[in-house]
């Protein structure tokens, strides 16, 4: 239970840190709040030839407003954005589903962009941004670029970030106004990967007709998933029982194949689905009445 | 590839060291093997168990999960830093009373966690208290003297505070 030998960097800046990257090849890994990586170093599942350590760049730990939304840089840690108002305020789902991500020991450490780079089809954050379609800055020796949350999920624990890049910047748009949002999941234990969880935004019009829901969901398949066909069947929808009971039909007939372990099966989690989404955009819709 | 050693200089317990160390080293391995502080017990190593769990500049942390060298020019505070003077810390004197603890083997990370948490919270409902315990893993108490030991932990140190609050505000 001890890392292989690795070259270690201490990058006191993004410019350094990109430039360390460039330098020291494929093989080597950015190394964030740790919280996943170690793990996987000390059980030797990993074993970068180097590792760049991002965690004195402090310049990359802020929550800023940003397009009626947030900018959160990459090394903000998970109890920080837990506990920031400007976050409560304005996007109280990627809180509310922070609160889900491991216990606060490992939150005093994990980061929303190492989660994300990360890209486990089990967490819950790569799941919430890709429902409130965020974009992800990311930088390299060469220079800085877009990638939409949607084109970043590859597959299991792969992701469009090109070698010698690092993810810099999580930016989220503003909701609409009369939108509500919710994250839920269910675990085994408090503090556990979800057997699944679902990310929920409802926006509602004048007379309470929905105009816009998006959905998110983790834990069901090899990466998060994105139900947009299960989206458009909710536009134009009264909220209400029905139409949360037809999405969640609809959500766990869309699913692929969900993973199945000694945890849960993969029927299960496709029931799982379901029943969560069904809640989530509840209580999703339920909010955005309260946010007339 | 070499071994590569990195001097560094990290404050335990308000005592500062100064070391070489290899950059693979995990905070958890040197606090017990270089520094000889034992109290720090090694549980799962990957996250799991919070047996490791330590101070970082103030913060619960796994120090199974932190690299050693990451720890230079901060501040570590360990199970061994709670008593002072041979004298137990509220929290520890509530898990003896309550018998907080049975094996003993997990007793050092709860004891960081929950010192955490009375910092942030001198007051915890007992659901707030079993919510920041959720990461740690205990095998023999069942967790019901844990939650009671520290309840009362919490009384203990408020009645402290009112002591001692008066007289500070007098001098």
């Amino acid at each position: 239970m001890k890392p292989s030998r690795f070259r270690y960097f201490l990058a006191r800046n993004v410019d350094e840190a990109v430039q360390l990257l460039g330098e020291q090849g494929e093989e080597a890994r950015v190394l964030a709040g740790g919280q996943s990586l170690m793990p996987l170093m000390n059980m030797r599942l990993a074993r970068p030839s180097a590792l760049i350590d991002l965690n004195e760049i402090n310049s990359l730990a802020y929550v800023h407003p940003w397009d009626g939304g947030l900018a959160l840089g990459a090394m903000t840690r998970d109890a920080d954005l837990e506990r920031a108002a400007l976050a409560a305020e304005r996007m109280p789902l990627i809180v509310e589903a922070t609160r889900h991500v491991g216990h606060p020991a490992i939150r005093n450490r994990s980061t929303i962009g190492g989660s994300i780079a990360h890209a486990d089809p089990a967490a819950e954050i790569p799941a919430v941004i890709l429902a409130l379609d965020a974009e992800l800055e990311v930088r390299s020796v060469s220079g800085s670029r877009i990638i939409a949350a949607k084109d970043f999920f590859q597959g299991p624990f792969q992701t469009s970030l090109a070698p010698g890049e690092i993810l810099t910047e999580v930016r989220i748009p503003g909701l609409p106004s009369r939108s509500g949002s919710a994250f839920l999941e269910f675990a085994r234990r408090e503090g556990d990967y979800a057997l699944a969880g679902v990310a929920a935004i409802v926006t509602l019009d004048e007379d309470g007709t929905i105009t816009s829901a998006r959905l998110g969901l983790c834990s069901v398949d090899q990466t998060p998933v994105r139900p947009t066909s299960v989206e458009s069947l909710l536009k134009g929808k009264r909220p209400e029982r029905d139409a949360w009971k037809a999405a969640a039909e609809a959500v766990s007939a869309s699913l692929n194949e969900p993973p199945s372990d000694i945890h849960g099966s993969a029927d299960y989690r496709r029931h799982l689905a379901g029943v969560m989404t069904e809640r989530a955009l509840a209580l999703a819709a339920e909010r955005a009445e309260r946010n007339r | 590839m070499e071994d590569e050693f990195i001097p560094v200089r990290i404050s335990v317990n308000g005592v500062t060291h100064r070391l070489f160390l290899e950059s693979r080293r995990t905070l958890l391995d040197v606090l017990r093997e270089d520094m000889g502080m034992t109290g720090t017990n090694a549980g799962c190593e990957h996250g799991s168990c919070g047996a490791c769990t330590v101070l970082f500049d103030g913060k619960s942390v796994r120090s199974c999960l932190m690299l050693a060298v990451q720890a230079n020019n901060h501040e570590i505070m360990t199970v061994e830093g709670l008593a002072h003077g041979g004298e137990m810390h509220p929290l520890q004197q509530a898990f003896w009373e309550k018998q907080g603890l049975q094996c003993g083997f997990c007793t050092p990370g709860f004891l960081m966690t929950a010192y955490e948490l009375l910092q942030q919270n001198p007051d915890p409902s007992e659901e707030e208290i079993r919510y920041a315990l959720s990461g740690n893993t205990c095998r023999c108490t069942g967790y019901q003297h844990i939650v009671e030991a520290i309840r009362s932990a919490a009384q203990s140190m408020q009645q402290q505070a009112a002591v001692t609050a008066p007289s500070e505000t007098t001098v």
